[in-house]
């Protein structure tokens, strides 16, 4: 077992033997921050009844069938990019949010300053 | 697509200003599932089988309700459905449509399960697949492919390694691995 292969090149496909103890995933769930946040956020939506799983997981199947279709040339896939696009298209659809106000404050959000996330001692 | 982190933050922001989700329950949600949530209850689920023939008889009929008797349920385990390993016969899970997985029993799935490569070629050439993940099946054996659809999440009951009739629960549950419930490895003899 320790000598498989990677079958799926594309995907990172972090080292952990098919007989490790189940104690934990073996590997990292998430691959960034933000997609622990996106996946959180959903989950927290379902259980305030904002939405139901249901509904989110057709717009999840239809996210990830519509890039499959067509993607650009070498654009590597990522799960929680579908995920999180799901989740907006979903979103706009209640009424929450809407893209412009979200690519708004992203924007906003991107000219913060350096350091912003930090404090420093006034000196 | 911009930023996907800053869109994140973003859309946070947005629903904590509307009093919908605070950022201490998406916290609570993502530690839940990072720590709280994995293999280690479907290996119960599958012990407790091994062990206890009611308790397998209870599962295969309905798999939900015998999985709630251990106490484990929730989102994406509503429908629960297991597909014992026999002699000649193994079974493996894909979703080819969207990844979705038994998390109350196996904590959230691994990154080439989600991949594009294993849910389209599973379907397609399973005994290659397989192969490929280390899982060398004899040319007789059945290999029966089981696709999550609308609302059925399947788990795989491996079959008891040989020799193990001397193992007690806590020892058995070690051989579970989560590969093996999703079917594509085997439950390991002890080393």
């Amino acid at each position: 077992m320790s000598q498989k292969r990677d079958p799926f090149p594309s995907v990172d496909l972090l080292a952990d033997g098919a007989a490790s103890p189940p104690r934990s995933n073996g590997e990292l769930t998430f691959e960034a921050p933000w997609e622990a946040r996106a996946f959180g956020m959903t989950l927290a939506l379902v259980e305030a009844g904002v939405f139901e799983q249901e509904e989110f997981r057709a717009r999840l199947i239809a996210e990830i069938s519509a890039w499959e279709a067509n993607h650009a040339a070498g654009e590597s896939y990522r799960y929680y990019e579908r995920w999180l696009a799901a989740l907006e298209q979903l979103m706009a659809a209640k009424g929450i949010s809407d893209p412009a106000q979200l690519d708004a404050l992203a924007e906003q959000l991107a000219n913060r300053p350096a350091g912003h996330d930090h404090t420093h001692p006034e000196g | 697509m911009s930023d996907p982190a800053l869109r994140v933050e973003a859309l946070e922001a947005l629903l904590r200003e509307r009093g919908l989700v605070s950022s201490e329950t998406i916290d609570a949600v993502i530690q839940h599932y990072e720590h709280d949530v994995g293999p280690l209850n479907g290996a119960r689920v599958v012990v407790r089988a091994w062990t206890d023939p009611a308790f397998r008889t209870r599962l295969l009929e309905d798999g939900t309700a015998a999985i709630a008797e251990l106490g484990f349920g929730g989102p994406q385990g509503e429908h629960m459905v297991v597909v014992p390993n026999e002699p000649g016969i193994h079974n493996v899970v894909v979703c080819t449509l969207c990844s979705c997985y038994p998390w109350p029993v196996l904590g959230l799935p691994p990154a080439w399960y989600k991949s594009p490569e294993y849910r389209a070629r599973v379907v397609r050439e399973p005994r290659q697949v397989l192969d490929e993940l280390g899982l060398s099946l004899e040319p007789g054996v059945e290999i029966r492919v089981w696709d999550s659809s609308a609302e059925i999440r399947y788990l795989v009951l491996p079959e008891r390694p040989a020799g193990t009739e001397s193992l007690d629960a806590e020892q058995l549950i070690e051989l579970v691995s989560r590969d093996s419930m999703i079917g594509v490895a085997h439950a390991e003899p002890p080393k």
